[in-house]
């Protein structure tokens, strides 16, 4: 048996404390009302007013047109997250087919020319990526939202690499079984990828649901607030004596963890079953 | 069922390399072919090309008559076995033995019933749903073999099926393939590297090397009459022993020794013998014994004749003396050119063996 160290189990339970202390602290000052945390800081222990605070977050109308409500925003915000998910998973795979199974020229070149595009964050990109929306007219639609950035060096080389280490000859042993290359695709490739798909999932359900420059450059329109704009939003108040309302900015936050907490555990649970149950 | 024709057969990759040069072979409906030979001899290369994942660069092959060279591997009717199996990981055995069919448009009933069949062949009846990973290696070379079975295809090749597996399996294996074979009469080419795996299931073997065909025949044809010393030191285990001697004045001469007579040009000569034929006597070609295999139901006795490697096959005794005399018949005798390393076949005065033995 292992002999506990009780220098290792201190380290873990002080590195434990500092990543979860904050979000305690968020969602029990959720709970308080604002003139409270205005005068006493944050707390650590909840209040009474929690039940109060969510229900006006989720449902009263904010904003300057007084027209979203956070459940708006909540449902703005996982439809971006969830569009750039699928669509760049959709995207990058085809993409990384392409590159991996059919043999035309310029096939590495073009693959590094996509790579390094991954040295280029979007902020280089986005006044053009805006004109061209613009002159599209697709300026507060979701289609503008999602579709400029769909596509993913990221997930074309995760992809790529993935389709590198399946064997050859499974996709020899299709050829003889007659399938096609979008039979192929569909049959065997998409299945086996279930893992890499998840992985992919998590990391651009959460990139997409953190946007923040791109949605509030693309949008004017207040339906198409995310939450990140909401937070901001009440944040912005300033004015006079009114003092922000700190709890509903922390409810908020609150509320925007749960949706990427709930697509890492859901799909955390899938990435690891098919990483432990692959027979390689 | 069809044959299989191989035309001048070549392939070369890029860089001018030849992988298989001019391979001619006609292989007859139901026949077990296998290809042999050591690893980079072309024989993985000339079964692919077969199979249609390798381009044909001179020649032409046909099955059942039918020119293949630039058919799908779809349409060619074959179907692979491949040494990692190949099974669709993320489907059931059924499934995988289904695929094929499906993509082919066969009705369902049909499918149903073909798996059936080949499920009850192979006895994976009880395994129909389970996905590959929860199966030992020897099923899962049986799946794959069933999904070449249900195609019913007019040949099947198999490319070292049986490489993944431990000795005991590869041995039950063997017996199954060749069995399997029989009772469908399906064509078969076997690639292999293994001279025991051929010998045991081959019709006809093809002994490739450095892309070449050295010698196509029955096993014990190449047994006994081996047509160059790459073939004789390849097919029997232990390999047919070769030394340097010299044909002079149309006696053959080892270590002093004569052998027997020889007609042929006088001078070097490479001389076969395998190591079941020589005996110990009391008088003969003296061997030093360096030492010896027990194998339970006989030896191996390794020593030197003359300073030359020789391996010698002799049923279980007593211990052996430090030097022995050999006892060697004139007609167990092969001769090959030094130089070219054919057989020389007038060299001796009859066949260097006749009959088969039992």
């Amino acid at each position: 048996m292992q002999k506990i160290k009780p220098l290792d189990h201190l380290i873990l339970i002080l590195g434990a404390a500092i990543l979860i202390v904050p979000v305690l602290m968020a969602f029990a000052s959720s709970t308080h009302s604002a003139a409270e945390i205005h005068m006493n800081g944050l707390y650590l222990a909840p209040g009474s007013e929690g039940v109060a605070t969510y229900h006006k977050v989720l449902t009263q109308r904010g904003g300057f047109t007084g027209e979203v409500t956070g459940a708006r925003m909540l449902l703005n915000s996982l439809i971006l997250g969830v569009g750039f998910a699928v669509g760049k998973i959709v995207l990058s795979m085809m993409a990384a087919y392409a590159l991996v199974y059919f043999r035309f020229r310029l096939a590495t070149p073009i693959f590094w020319a996509i790579f390094t595009t991954l040295l280029l964050p979007l902020e280089v990109r986005i006044m053009p990526s805006y004109q061209v929306m613009s002159q599209l007219h697709l300026l507060n639609t979701y289609t503008g939202l999602i579709v400029p950035l769909l596509a993913s060096a990221t997930g074309t080389f995760y992809f790529r690499q993935f389709f590198k280490s399946v064997p050859d000859e499974l996709l020899e042993a299709a050829r003889i079984d007659g399938a096609g290359p979008v039979r192929f695709f569909i049959d065997i490739l998409v299945p086996l990828s279930r893992t890499m798909m998840a992985a992919i999932f998590i990391i651009m359900f959460v990139y997409g649901w953190n946007q923040y420059l791109w949605p509030m450059l693309m949008t004017t329109d207040e339906g198409f607030f995310t939450l990140m704009r909401g937070i901001k939003t009440i944040l912005q108040v300033w004015v006079g004596s009114q003092i922000p309302d700190y709890n509903e900015a922390f409810a908020l936050a609150v509320l925007a963890m749960l949706p990427p907490l709930l697509v890492v555990l859901v799909f955390q649970r899938m990435f690891i079953k098919g990483l432990t149950e692959s027979d390689k | 069922m069809a044959g299989i024709t191989f035309q001048g057969v070549g392939k070369t990759y890029a860089g001018n390399v030849n992988a298989v040069r001019e391979v001619t072979l006609e292989v007859a409906d139901g026949e077990f072919i296998v290809l042999v030979g050591p690893s980079g001899c072309g024989k993985s290369t000339l079964l692919r090309m077969v199979a249609g994942l390798e381009e044909i660069t001179t020649g032409q092959i046909s099955i059942d008559g039918r020119v293949v060279n630039r058919l799908d591997p779809a349409d060619r009717d074959i179907a692979m076995v491949f040494q990692n199996y190949a099974l669709y990981p993320h489907m059931s055995v059924r499934e995988n033995m289904a695929y094929g069919l499906r993509n082919r448009r066969t009705p369902r009933d049909e499918i149903a019933r073909r798996v059936d069949d080949a499920a009850r062949m192979l006895e994976l009846g009880p395994y129909l749903d389970r996905k590959p990973r929860a199966l030992s290696g020897g099923q899962r070379q049986r799946v794959a073999m069933g999904r070449a079975i249900v195609r019913q295809p007019a040949a099947f090749l198999f490319d070292e099926p049986l490489s993944n597996l431990d000795a005991k399996l590869r041995v039950a294996m063997r017996g199954e393939i060749r069995r399997l074979q029989r009772r469908l009469g399906t064509t078969a080419l076997y690639v292999t590297h293994d001279q025991l795996e051929a010998m045991t299931l081959a019709d006809r073997l093809v002994v490739l090397n450095g892309g070449r065909v050295e010698q196509i025949g029955a096993p014990l044809e190449l047994y006994h009459h081996p047509a160059t010393t790459f073939v004789a030191g390849f097919i029997g285990a232990p390999a047919m022993n070769l030394l340097d001697a010299r044909i002079e004045g149309g006696r053959v001469m080892l270590a002093g020794h004569d052998l027997g007579p020889a007609r042929g040009p006088e001078g070097a000569v490479t001389l076969g013998i395998r190591a079941e034929d020589m005996h110990p006597a009391e008088t003969g070609l003296p061997m030093a014994v360096d030492y010896v295999e027990e194998l339970g139901s006989g030896r191996i006795v390794h020593g030197a004749i003359d300073g030359q490697p020789v391996a010698l096959a002799l049923a279980p005794g007593a211990a052996l003396p430090a030097h022995l005399a050999l006892h060697i018949a004139p007609e167990a005798l092969h001769l090959f050119d030094t130089t070219s390393g054919k057989r020389l076949p007038d060299a001796l005065p009859r066949p260097a063996r006749t009959g088969v033995p039992a």
